[in-house]
């Protein structure tokens, strides 16, 4: 493999790129297979005012917390074993997310996917009479050119200008592989984004002839034309699920949770586990779990 | 079979009916007793339902409720969710935190929408699955507070805006069952408005009256929900066999 066309970057190189007041797409699904490596990285930046696009997980929690979102765009957002997402909750009832856009989770899916193929709008049903249309007054409607005349939700092209993905295998190019049960909408997310911001963090970088070793041509959804930077990034989407390399950490997920409850806990929480770079993140998760460990065996 | 079957099989049985009919569709539940409910109803009498382990697989066999053991017979990632409910091939029990006498429902916020007192999941999937397939609703705690008569925000369209829309989602609108920990309800009424479709055992009418905040519909002979069958009771056993059911009821 040549040097010269790789795109492996870090985290703090990959989101040295990204500007206050900028568009991003973050992948994944809920509490599942989400670059946390990446928001982490964000986290750390001064960058803020940003518009957030997600199936939002904790990394709209985070990122809501953080102070950095100026416009959520968002069908949900959950830790899908623990409903509620508790930052975002508390950002919206504090209400200090100064432009919430609350879309169905199908007019997300139409809207990225307008994006992608550089259509202004696709037509849909969903979101049709529901409170989505009364809370985004700026939606419109399209009527059917066709004898059926029927009018339909035209949801607006959604733009990127950055998206991150987390995948379980990449190669240095930017060829990355799924091998757990779901897609999610990563390759819209890739898809709908200005070339340049394009990041996609991986478990594991590999050798392009390795990439059919675990899985079938059919995981291989993201090639290296939709992608800008690479990131390796071992245990990346924690505490999120990466099927099949780990499962979500759901001890850690509810020690998160409970951490939201008040500012001094999220404070130590985040004194512990978000003050360092990634590789201190890693480590602090690893001597929280051996604490673990070790107080269930002390109960004994 | 016992003659005083448990509130929480009663309810089982009940979610499993909704599905009566629906054929060869995605029989989709939101939630512990919606899974169980549609498992059920495919063990039973509706074979020909496709279910899913609430990941991104079809399953056949009895699968438990978080059981790993899975004979996969197809793939259902998200968006195959998405294409099968606008193809109308579907029927979703989900959940509500509010809903009213025409079927609007509401997962997303109590409170007003700009700022809520209390924020929820957000919409969800909610106005897409309401004007493009069949749904359906459990609701473990039936209470005023949750049978309003406005909610706070429609996260599932109910019959009086589909008929606004007219045509197309006016025609093909169907929300089916409501039940809950007292009885079933249905929107089988001249003007789609919820209507009392039997009490579970031991529960009175007075006592659903009197926790719904709208006018229901009761017809002049409310029967008593169901018991389980012996046949039913089985293949509960198989599906919930670690009793999962019972949490989902307050006591």
């Amino acid at each position: 493999m040549s040097d010269t066309r790789s795109k492996v970057v870090t985290e703090d190189q990959a989101i040295a790129t990204v500007e206050s007041g900028m568009t991003i797409g973050i992948g994944g699904w809920g509490s599942r297979r989400k670059p946390m490596s990446l928001v982490r990285a964000l986290l750390r930046s001064n960058i803020s005012d940003l518009t957030v696009v997600s199936y939002g997980g904790p990394d709209v929690g985070l990122l809501c917390a953080a102070g950095k979102v100026r416009r959520l765009v968002y069908g949900f957002v959950s830790l899908d074993s623990i409903a509620l997402e508790p930052h975002f909750r508390a950002a919206r009832q504090a209400g200090t997310i100064a432009e919430p856009v609350e879309y169905d989770e199908g007019m997300l899916q139409w809207g990225l996917y307008a994006g992608s193929l550089r259509l202004p709008f696709l037509p849909t049903r969903a979101g049709l009479g529901s409170g989505v249309m009364d809370v985004n007054p700026s939606l419109k409607t399209v009527k059917s050119p066709y004898a059926d005349g029927e009018e339909l939700l035209a949801v607006p092209a959604i733009r990127l200008d950055a998206a991150f993905v987390h995948m379980n295998r990449a190669d240095a190019r930017g060829n990355a592989q799924y091998l757990g049960p779901d897609l999610y909408f990563d390759d819209l997310f890739l898809g709908a984004c200005e070339p340049g911001r394009r990041f996609v963090s991986a478990e594991k970088i590999i050798a392009t002839e390795d990439l059919l070793k675990e899985g079938t041509f059919h995981t291989l959804r993201i090639n290296r034309a939709m992608v800008d930077g690479v990131i390796h990034a071992p245990n990346g989407a924690h505490f999120t699920t990466c099927e099949p390399d780990y499962g979500r950490d759901e001890a850690f997920q509810k020690a998160y949770v409970e951490a939201a409850r008040d500012a001094d806990s999220w404070k130590a929480f985040s004194d512990r586990f978000l003050s360092g770079d990634e590789s201190s993140y890693q480590s602090a998760v690893s001597a929280w779990r051996a604490e673990v460990a070790a107080a269930k065996e002390a109960s004994k | 079979m016992s003659d005083s079957p448990a509130l929480t099989d009663v309810i089982a049985v009940a979610c499993a009916e909704a599905w009566r009919g629906d054929g060869e569709i995605f029989a989709s539940g939101m939630g512990v007793m919606q899974m169980l409910g549609a498992r059920l109803a495919r063990a039973t009498f509706e074979p020909d339902l496709m279910v899913s382990d609430g990941e991104a697989f079809y399953v056949a066999g009895d699968l438990p409720i978080g059981g790993t053991n899975k004979t996969v017979e197809g793939w259902i990632p998200f968006r195959s969710v998405f294409d099968t409910l606008a193809g109308g091939r579907r029927h979703v029990m989900m959940g509500a935190s509010q809903i009213d006498k025409y079927g609007n429902s509401n997962i997303a916020n109590i409170g007003p929408w700009a700022k809520p007192k209390a924020q929820l999941l957000g919409v969800r999937g909610g106005p897409g699955n309401t004007v493009n397939n069949a749904t359906s609703f459990f609701i473990p705690k039936h209470q005023s507070s949750v049978f309003v008569s406005v909610v706070d925000m429609v996260s599932g369209v109910g019959y009086d805006r589909a008929k606004r829309i007219g045509g197309f989602i006016a025609k093909r609108h169907d929300l089916r069952r409501v039940i809950t920990n007292l009885a079933v309800l249905d929107f089988a009424t001249p003007d789609n408005s919820m209507r009392l479709v039997s009490v579970h055992p031991g529960v009175n009418v007075s006592d659903v009256v009197a926790n719904t905040g709208f006018e229901l519909v009761i017809p002049a002979d409310v029967p008593i929900s169901r018991a389980p069958t012996a046949e039913e009771m089985d293949a509960i056993g198989r599906i919930d066999p670690k009793g999962l059911r019972h949490r989902e009821i307050p006591s």
